[in-house]
């Protein structure tokens, strides 16, 4: 048992509680220090996720039992390719944040750094775990860090959208322990391996309490993902969180996605008997309309941070439609593309404020005539490539992403004429109207702007630093597809065959008869 | 003993979801409360109801399931926190957005600063 496997937690869970005690040093110094401390964990945090991938890309399961109690007493966590990927997302996402929240954004609240670090702990502990209830337990610790976050440097546009966002996450956490609850209920278990097997054979009598069980799980990631009915929080939290935590958070919709990912494929998957797919015929409308309705949200939007949120809605509703459809060839285009969306749409945000310090007192709405930008022409490149990279035009990496998913949605691939004209049509017809949307934006930004001269100084180097990094990560997606696109479809067919997970974590495929026997002796 | 415990379930969530649907924070407050003491009852019973019988193995010819009450004081623990984060996030939206309304609605914002930290010039 490797104990690599724990340190993606480990690492920012000390760091954070360092910071805390750092917090109290205060001034100048207290600052340089915390500063020191955050940026150097948060840039280990890379490296270590880029070797625990190459460990992960060597085929098995990792498994670690945290405090040496074997599955399914104890607590696992579980390194597959999938959360290997999503590892090394979170921390190439977090360091340009954090580079960018280095000028300035970490002194509008004394605990940032901190903040910071127990949100990467809480994404990382997503990621990794193998319990349902730990699962429920890291959602908690991301989302308390994430409700400091949002309000971090306070006002009252943050504490209205903060308000909505508390509330409704509570309720979601509610839901999940209801859920969670159902399910230990009916199969005694909550480690997601053993409850694979226990409701692989569940009786009959049992399924349509697990079938509710599961589609309030849906209810509570689809809340966390912003699918349909559930997404209206997101757009005017995003735009009133601060730049690098809007950038930051590009990453917490997508461990809902990761997290109906996990569960409707191991637990309630193909192999599930009475429960097999219960999620999809709910998945693929929802995932088809939240496309649909983010690309208009983005069309109607006054601000340029509100259209970037939209565009991260509508690359949720193609995550979600994309996973509804399954199959491997899909699912693995789907993870490529979700890089690519992540890691651009972050660093969308952090151009956004970049582009908003030039603007002078109108920000960034759209509808304004604002002096014109004092470097409008390097802004203006980065919001192009930026745009084209959202939009998918060739060569970076939107294009390779968009191209695979519809490659892979074709009634060749086992789909259904239907599906694939709904699926062709959703996509491109988004991407149009995004395109369209973020040229308009361009423009208004760019060129119609008054005549008096530019108020603003010049960018600041590291701002504009942390902006190219994530961008610049693009067209590196798209010169290696190749190596990236082989690990993602390696992922996905890891995925779409749950007995390895199962076999790794258990020991026992669970097909045998200790599974049954175990299940008939509880009290 | 079962139809009882159900029963109250049942009603505190039913005056939870009650109270959520209210537009203003205070109702909403206790709304939440209301809906977490629901989900604690919930998961206790999810270990089935017993009297009398110890949460060991080997103490007695029977036990009752130690893992709900685990996860209970979990759950226990967590809503607590995020109550009392709750209340104060709700005084301070009223002092800033001059209203008790979720939406700020019908309030004059009593303070017109700016988030600091902003990306203005």
């Amino acid at each position: 048992m490797s104990h690599w496997v724990i340190a993606p937690l480990l690492l920012p869970l000390f760091t954070g509680l360092v910071l805390l005690l750092g917090a109290r040093l205060g001034g100048r110094t207290g600052l340089r220090v915390q500063r020191a401390i955050a940026l150097a964990a948060t840039a280990a945090l890379l490296p270590l996720t880029i070797l625990l991938l190459v460990r992960a890309d060597g085929g098995g399961y990792q498994v670690y039992a945290l405090g040496n109690w074997a599955a399914p007493f104890g607590i696992v966590l579980v390194l597959d390719r999938l959360s290997a990927l999503l590892l090394v997302l979170t921390a190439a996402l977090a360091l340009p944040a954090l580079l960018y929240a280095l000028r300035g954004s970490d002194t509008a609240g004394r605990h940032f750094h901190a903040l910071f670090q127990f949100q990467l702990l809480g994404l990382n502990g997503a990621f990794l775990t193998g319990d349902l209830f730990n699962l429920f337990v890291f959602f908690e610790v991301l989302l308390i860090a994430s409700y400091a976050l949002l309000l971090h440097g306070q006002g009252p546009a943050r504490s209205r959208t903060g308000l909505h966002y508390v509330v409704l996450n509570l309720i979601g956490s509610s839901l999940f322990l209801f859920a969670v609850g159902t399910l230990y209920g009916l199969t005694g278990t909550l480690n997601m391996a053993e409850l694979a097997v226990r409701v692989a054979h569940a009786a009959a009598a049992e399924a349509p309490l697990l079938h509710a069980a599961a589609l309030l799980l849906l209810v509570v990631f689809a809340l966390k993902a912003a699918l349909l009915p559930l997404y209206f929080w997101l757009p005017r939290a995003y735009a009133a969180a601060c730049t690098p935590v809007a950038a930051l958070f590009a990453i917490m919709t997508k461990v809902g996605v990761y997290a109906i990912l996990r569960i409707y494929t191991l637990i309630f998957g193909a192999q599930a008997g009475l429960l097999a797919d219960v999620a999809l015929p709910w998945l693929w409308p929802l995932g088809l309309a939240t496309l649909v309705l983010g690309a208009i949200g983005a069309l109607a939007a006054t601000e340029l941070r509100g259209l970037i949120a939209y565009l991260l809605v509508v690359s949720v509703g193609t995550l979600l439609a994309a996973i509804a459809l399954g199959g491997p060839a899909l699912l693995g285009a789907a993870l490529y593309y979700l890089l690519h969306t992540t890691l651009v749409t972050g660093g969308l945000f952090l151009l956004a404020g970049n582009i908003r310090r030039q603007r002078g007192a109108h920000g960034d709405q759209l509808l304004a005539v604002a002096p014109p930008l004092r470097q409008p022409a390097l802004l203006g490149v980065l919001f192009f490539s930026a745009a084209m990279a959202v939009a998918g035009m060739p060569p970076l990496s939107g294009f390779v992403g968009k191209l695979a998913l519809l490659a892979a949605a074709t009634p060749g691939a086992g789909l259904s004429g239907a599906q694939t004209a709904w699926f062709w049509g959703a996509v491109l017809g988004s991407g149009l109207l995004g395109l369209i949307a973020l040229s308009r934006a361009g423009s208004r930004l760019f060129w119609r702007t008054g005549d008096a001269p530019a108020v603003a100084g010049r960018a600041d180097r590291l701002r504009v630093t942390a902006a190219v990094l994530l961008l610049g990560t693009s067209p590196l997606l798209s010169l290696f597809a190749a190596p990236v696109t082989a690990y993602t479809q390696a992922a996905a067919r890891q995925l779409a065959d749950p007995s390895g997970y199962i076999t790794a974590v258990l020991g026992h495929d669970g097909r045998s008869a200790y599974a049954l026997a175990a299940r008939e002796t509880r009290p | 003993m079962e139809l009882l415990f159900a029963i109250t379930i049942g009603l505190l969530t039913a005056c939870g979801t009650y109270l959520l649907l209210r537009a203003h924070t205070f109702p909403v407050v206790l709304g939440l409360t209301l809906l977490s003491y629901a989900v604690n009852l919930f998961l206790f019973a999810m270990g089935r109801l017993t009297t009398g019988r110890p949460p060991v193995i080997g103490q007695a010819d029977t036990y009752t399931d130690p893992l709900p009450q685990a996860l209970v004081l979990t759950a226990i623990v967590i809503g607590f926190a995020m109550t009392a984060f709750v209340v104060i996030l709700a005084l301070r939206a009223r002092g800033e957005l001059g209203s008790d309304h979720v939406d700020g609605r019908g309030g004059v914002p009593r303070s017109v600063e700016r988030s600091r930290g902003e990306d203005r010039p």
